[in-house]
């Protein structure tokens, strides 16, 4: 909480017990780097065994890239890993920030019901996208599912949201609750569904909701990623507010922190960086949560530094899990929320025991 | 020998032609595929039946027949197909069931020019014909495509006879999984309701498409004679005894008379090369007693 008071900008500032600001930058670059080597890894390897070294030198020597590597290189693995990259990150400062907002270290995107609604979304197009009038279909083609799981989860948020603002003050503890009602809720619609679905239908709604990069192309990548960006952008902007916030909305108030302008800004972010993420890789979990809370064990709770930092890490976490899931049993790939979950829930449970005294749980 | 022009070489030859002034020549126009993928489970047993076991380099999931189908690499479900894993294979050419994807997968595959054959979905005698000839036509092997689904088309024709001589139909409920004492059960429009139908049994279920979670008294009325299941169908604690003495199973007479019939999967509903066989199996465990 050291970081909390003044402009980090005084040169000739006394140094404080426990600043861990030089950290902190020191981990930017260091997790920079890592992200690099991740998406150099992401590049270089994959079921099909082809070089990215040999295309390299094949392309800088003007030989030009046989059609294979054409296709393996630009139309599979950059994707995805532009897609890796975004919805990792998208999926890290969403998390930081809901934490962040919520004062509550359990908090996830999840929360303000961007999950359940994208799900229910996804659910609805898988099952019902049959019956669209043709034209429409032919139109959505194959984003109906991302489509709709992207305007299911800005159409929860939005619900959730006018539920907990009176008079203009959105009560974060109303949203808490309200969220877990939307869940059941959209729970329940996503269950009826289910019910009236085929085997083929349950099958894809399974994958779905195991989340993957494998479907990732530049075409759904030109709709999602201007989302994410502006989004994450976005929630830079709030990094000193959370700070004032982590003291309360009161004590936030009076340091002149406009509080609802920036609670209004921050769900905004994350619904729609969230909603974009979860409509192109489906439902990938515990990377919203594990990543802020390894940083803030790192580096401290300033949200100036935890929020680049998150977006980073979750960057190569998320591409490293996706190596992971396309090795694992290649040529076939596991769902990679499979793999986030096996990685992401033990740290958590770990945390959770160290801090449980500091937690009181 | 005469030079033959099948349907696929021509389309070739003129994709071919189109292309030409930025490709190199199409395999297509070269020899039949050699380094070919299997997906879904009749397609590779058609494969194999068709004696070109030794063309295919991968296939998905559901391929689990014969049992050198097994040892292929497998490049995922058939849904889910992943796209670098199938071009890891280096194939020459894709042969998938109705439904393969995804869409995702099958566009980049097609960018990288390989072909992409997708065999029509089959729920009777002519639709597994018509499924073998696809298969024989994309491995240029028409002729024997041709004489197995003709045998084929006469064993269930063989099978029809013997069930319109059968007095009263047997009622039959197909019951997917049992985990937990639910019972999954197969309404209409199901591979399984098409098997009952073909062997000259009354599917005992009806009302709903697909497969639905039956109540107690819903498996009352339904009142079936025989339970059909698949051999590790789901059965978890309530394996062949355990669904006959299902509470609700147990007092209608399939429980009564202890008649629970098991088939393989894949044999029983995969509607392929083995589907007359299994026709039969399932016509004399249904009928035992001769006619």
């Amino acid at each position: 909480m050291v970081a909390l008071s003044g402009t980090d900008e005084t040169p000739n500032r006394a140094p404080v017990a426990g600043d861990r600001r030089g950290r902190a930058r020191r981990a930017t670059w260091a997790l920079a780097l890592l992200t690099l080597l991740a998406a150099w890894g992401s590049l270089a390897t994959g079921a099909s065994g082809i070089s990215l070294g040999d295309a390299l030198g094949n392309w800088l020597s003007g030989e030009g890239l046989s059609l294979q590597e054409r296709v393996v290189l630009l139309q599979i693995r950059l994707p995805r890993l532009a897609t890796g990259l975004l919805v990792g990150a998208a999926l890290a400062v969403s998390g930081a920030v809901m934490q962040g907002l919520f004062r509550n270290p359990l908090a996830d995107p999840g929360l303000v019901g961007v999950g359940a609604g994208a799900g229910l979304g996804a659910v609805t197009a898988i099952v019902l996208g049959g019956m669209l009038p043709a034209t429409l279909a032919a139109v959505t083609g194959i984003y109906l599912v991302p489509i709709a799981a992207f305007l299911g989860g800005w159409a929860a948020t939005m619900i959730l949201y006018r539920v907990s603002t009176r008079a203009g003050r959105t009560s974060v503890a109303t949203m808490l609750l309200a969220g877990i009602a939307m869940q059941a809720l959209a729970g329940a619609a996503t269950g009826l569904l289910v019910y009236a679905a085929n085997d083929q239908q349950l099958r894809d709604l399974t994958f779905w909701q195991l989340g993957s990069l494998a479907g990732a192309s530049w075409a759904k990548l030109a709709i999602a990623a201007p989302v994410m960006l502006i989004a994450m952008l976005g929630t830079l902007g709030l990094a000193r507010g959370l700070n004032g916030l982590a003291l309360g909305e009161a004590a936030a108030a009076h340091m002149g922190i406009p509080v609802q302008r920036m609670k209004n800004l921050a769900i905004l972010c994350v619904a729609a960086a969230t909603g974009a993420a979860v409509a192109v890789s489906g439902g990938i979990g515990f990377i919203g949560i594990v990543v802020p809370h390894l940083l803030r064990l790192a580096t401290g709770p300033d949200h100036r530094n935890l929020l680049p930092n998150a977006a980073l890490l979750g960057a190569s976490l998320l591409i490293g899990a996706d190596m992971i899931s396309r090795a694992i049993i290649a040529p076939a790939e596991l769902p990679i929320g499979i793999v986030t979950a096996l990685m992401g829930a033990p740290v958590f449970l770990w945390i959770l025991l160290r801090r449980r005294g500091l937690l009181d749980l | 020998m005469i030079p033959r022009f099948s349907r696929r070489r021509l389309m070739g030859a003129a994709l071919a032609a189109l292309l030409a002034p930025t490709l190199t020549p199409l395999s297509a126009l070269a020899d039949p595929a050699s380094r070919i993928v299997g997906v879904g489970g009749s397609v590779t047993e058609t494969v194999y039946a068709l004696g070109a076991g030794d063309r295919l380099v991968a296939r998905d999931t559901t391929s689990t027949f014969p049992e050198a189908a097994t040892a292929l690499p497998d490049v995922g479900y058939i849904r889910r197909l992943s796209p670098e894993g199938v071009l890891s294979v280096a194939p020459d050419l894709i042969i998938a069931e109705d439904g393969a994807g995804p869409p995702e997968t099958v566009q980049i595959l097609q960018q990288a020019e390989i072909p992409f054959i997708t065999v029509p979905a089959a729920l009777d005698a002519s639709g597994v014909a018509a499924k073998i000839r696809a298969v024989g036509a994309a491995l240029e092997l028409e002729a024997e495509a041709d004489a197995l689904a003709t045998g084929i088309e006469e064993q269930i024709a063989e099978v029809a006879r013997k069930s319109a001589e059968v007095p009263t139909p047997t009622r039959v409920m197909f019951v997917l999984s049992a985990a937990g004492g639910r019972l999954m059960a197969s309404g209409q429009g199901t591979a399984a309701d098409a098997m009952i139908r073909l062997a000259g049994g009354t599917n005992a279920v009806q009302g709903f498409p697909g497969y639905k979670q039956l109540t107690d008294e819903a498996v009352l009325t339904a009142a079936p004679d025989v339970i059909l299941m698949m051999e590790r169908g789901g059965g978890g604690n309530h394996g062949p005894e355990g669904v006959l003495s299902h509470p609700a199973i147990a007092i209608t007479p399939a429980g009564q008379a202890g008649r629970l019939v098991q088939m393989d999967g894949l044999y029983l509903l995969g509607f392929g090369p083995r589907t007359a066989d299994a026709l039969s199996d399932l016509h004399a465990a249904l009928y035992p007693a001769g006619n």
